[in-house]
């Protein structure tokens, strides 16, 4: 039977058909619904960890234990989990293991667009592509024979749009697995990287890359599409079907395995052709490999771009510039003048916005973090100053707090993002003794990537209770003095305990504790601004809420809009009422 | 057959990525290779959102470039316009006649484009278009969820698929109760 599989829906009927017994991810786009579709199927143990690199960790320990593995994880998460990445190269397994990689060109959702193929040189791994969704089922099933027969982990490279892009896909049955429980195969030579031992896993890795090359000679997926001789076409990933597209005729070497390379294939693909192309997705990753050969490249990246992601158009206008192709698609020339943008927002009622008012009104240098908050980079909140990475800004904020400027910096980092990698930071502002001031915006669940559960929220990817972990107690665990709550949709409260918290100059942390908005069943009140007692003095647009608007009615004296509320968006959070000095602002009463 | 691309616009929230599945579904009924392509993640909040769905013989490409969009469903006024250039020459775009002011407009200093310029700016996209009146339609019929219903029943006026493949999508997708409902709604797009 045939059906509709995105990328990632695709990967998850993979493992189960292929007799995955373990998975583990830790959620970020676009790799999220890798895990959330696994979840669907009873044979494999499924865990959202609280970052990648423990989730590799365990995914790697299932393998060891002899059962077949998959971790996922969006690209910069293969950085959080690099090292796992390497030892475990270094290891191999009993049981295959598969890691999804699923990059971001474009950065959709992402702070980069790095090029994770490298990752497979680097640590000397498979690399396998898929371009489409059947493939991306298929593959999971063939890099765990892969990792079985070569000792391996196996990387299995998605881009957002193999993740996200919808295709038929063949379905198939779950491969029988014997589900005996064998004792553990203790072998400390192999699986304990000392020194001594680790040298001599290094020449095993070196031989399989070996191996796995002469493999790649005849892996299936490397495959040649004989066309037209004068272009030969070499494309990886969703490029080879924006390649396909636009040169119909060409023929076409098609790499499904990038790493290692297929030197005699590629070598013999080249010199059969007249001219050689290469369409890939960023870096120039099997072009520079070309070229290595003494392969004359006739167009490479100094024609199909090295930023963003491709589409069919995009290629046909690099080929075309490139005297590939004669022709064009002509795009209207439109006259629609300047166009309001309609970036994300921060949803009305989200309790995250009143702490970033609160800080811009402080004037304090916020380091932040990765998640919803992110969106207070830019206007209307606009109150962040640095944003790196998923843990950054509690380490950044102690920097700059110990390299000592006028204002003083603090960390805000949400809930699940602090449980990721944001623990080892707070410990350092403890231990070192920085005045910093961290900003747990604890809103009880991982809401950027879709609301997942993470250790705080007392609930498994599986849906089990669990315990709940507790910021405070950990803070005051690690020598904090100033831990306080607050409700940050009370302002006063808010307001109290991030003075306090700073009047202390000692480390400090704030739990600012709400529950996001999409937790709620009903929203809790609703709101409306009573125009006669609104003077249009605009402090509740300041905090820049989708829902508090500029009304029709203009304020006689200023001649400024006063203000309205949007009742469709309204979520009751009161946060409007509080800043209002007028008291123009009431709940409607039901 | 030569692959048609549609393309399906909106604000988060609007339905814009159930109607594209159910696109998507009707061209496997109708038989066709279909593939589909959609962005998640920072689009849910209240971002602008881009549905592309392909039909064809083989299908390659899960989206299109500009220039090369056949339908243009905008969920929404302003990102009609803000999606025009996929539309290719000789392209048709339904537009839900719904205004949702961005931030930008509603607290900030921008204007919405004002009607003759969005007339303006369709007539000189498409030889074809159409500002339907969806979300009124939905209305009447009682929530204005089924606005995504209505658009694809007015959309399907223009392709030639069997009712019958949409209504059987549309029961599938939808939740039990909001059947009749969805059946009503794409009706009354026929009709638009």
């Amino acid at each position: 039977m045939k059906v509709l599989l995105s990328g990632n829906e695709a990967v998850a009927r993979g493992a189960y058909e292929s007799g995955v017994a373990f998975a583990s991810a830790y959620p970020g786009t676009p790799s999220t619904e890798i895990l959330e579709n696994i979840v669907q199927y009873d044979e494999i143990y499924a865990e959202w960890s609280p970052n990648e690199k423990v989730a590799l960790d365990a995914a790697i320990g299932a393998a060891y234990a002899g059962k077949r593995a998959l971790a996922a994880m969006k690209h910069v998460g293969l950085n959080v989990a690099a090292e796992a990445l390497f030892y475990s190269s270094h290891t191999g397994f009993d049981g295959g293991l598969v890691i999804v990689s699923a990059d971001d060109p474009g950065m959709h959702s992402s702070q980069n667009e790095q090029d994770n193929r490298h990752y497979a040189k680097f640590a000397k791994v498979p690399m396998l592509e898929p371009t489409d969704s059947q493939e991306a089922k298929d593959f999971v099933g063939l890099g765990l024979e892969i990792s079985e027969k070569f000792d391996t982990p196996v990387l299995l490279r998605l881009s957002t749009r193999i993740c996200h892009s919808s295709a038929l896909v063949e379905l198939g049955e779950r491969k029988a697995i014997e589900d005996d429980r064998k004792p553990f195969a203790r072998n400390p030579a192999k699986y304990s990287m000392i020194p001594g031992f680790a040298r001599r896993r290094h020449p095993v890795m070196e031989q399989r890359l070996k191996d796995l090359a002469e493999y790649a000679e005849t892996f299936p997926c490397n495959n040649v599409e004989w066309g037209d001789r004068s272009l030969g076409v070499v494309a990886n990933g969703v490029s080879y079907q924006y390649a396909r597209e636009v040169f119909p005729d060409a023929s076409f070497l098609r790499l499904g395995m990038s790493w290692p390379l297929p030197g005699e294939l590629i070598g013999d693909f080249a010199s059969k052709v007249d001219k050689v192309v290469v369409v890939e997705e960023l870096d120039p990753f099997l072009e520079e490999h070309l070229k290595m050969m003494g392969i004359e490249v006739a167009a490479g990246k100094d024609f199909f771009p090295i930023l963003d992601e491709f589409n069919p158009g995009i290629v046909r206008d690099a080929a075309h510039e490139a005297g590939l192709v004669d022709e064009t698609v002509e795009v209207q020339k439109i006259d629609v003048g300047e166009l309001p943008p309609r970036p994300p927002v921060l949803c009305a009622g989200c309790p995250h916005r009143p702490v970033y008012y609160m800080l811009k009104k402080y004037g304090l240098v916020v380091d932040s973090d990765i998640g919803c908050y992110a969106l207070a980079v830019l206007p209307p909140i606009a109150t962040t100053d640095t944003l790196g990475c998923m843990g950054a800004s509690i380490g950044v904020a102690h920097g700059i707090n110990k390299a000592g400027v006028e204002e003083r910096a603090v960390a805000t980092i949400g809930d699940s993002t602090l449980w990721h990698a944001g623990m080892p930071g707070l410990l350092n502002v403890v231990y070192n003794k920085s005045n910093t001031v961290t900003i747990i915006l604890d809103n009880l669940t991982t809401a950027m990537t879709g609301h997942q559960p993470h250790p705080s929220t007392g609930r498994t990817l599986k849906g089990e209770e669990t315990v709940k972990g507790d910021f405070e107690a950990l803070a005051q665990a690690m020598g904090y003095q100033e831990v306080r709550t607050v409700d940050p949709l009370n302002l006063k409260d808010l307001e109290e305990a991030l003075k306090a918290s700073l009047d202390s100059n000692e480390p400090a942390v704030v739990v600012t504790r709400s529950p996001c908005i999409f937790l709620y069943d009903e929203r809790p009140a609703l709101h409306y601004v009573d125009l006669e007692r609104c003077n249009a003095c605009g402090r509740c647009f300041e905090i820049g809420c989708p829902a508090v608007i500029r009304s029709d009615e203009i304020h006689a004296k200023s001649g400024k809009a006063k203000a309205e509320i949007n009742s469709i968006l309204c979520f009751g959070c009161a946060v409007c009422e509080q800043v209002c000095a007028r008291n123009a602002i009431h709940m409607v009463e039901e | 057959m030569e692959t048609m691309n549609f393309a399906l616009v909106g604000v988060g929230g609007q339905g814009v990525l159930l109607a594209s599945d159910i696109l998507a579904e009707v061209g496997v009924q109708a038989g066709f290779d279909v593939k589909k392509s959609e962005v998640h993640g920072m689009a849910q909040r209240g971002g602008s959102v881009l549905s592309q769905v392909r039909w064809g013989d083989k299908v390659y490409a899960p989206l299109v470039g500009k220039g090369e969009v056949d339908f243009l469903v905008s969920f929404e006024l302003l990102e009609g316009l803000r999606w025009l250039e996929l539309l290719k020459k000789g392209g048709i775009a339904i537009v839900n006649d719904q205004r949702l002011p961005p931030l930008a407009v509603s607290s900030g200093g921008m204007e919405y484009p004002s009607q003759e310029r969005i007339d303006k700016a369709l007539s000189q996209a498409s030889k074809e278009y159409h500002i339907v009146p969806a979300l009124a339609k939905a209305q009447e019929l009682g929530t204005e969820r089924a606005t995504n219903v209505v658009l694809l029943g007015a959309l399907s006026n223009h392709l030639d698929v069997a009712e019958e493949h949409w209504l059987k999508v549309v029961e599938e997708r939808v939740p039990k109760k909001y059947v009749e409902l969805n059946r009503k709604a794409f009706a009354a797009g026929r009709e638009l």
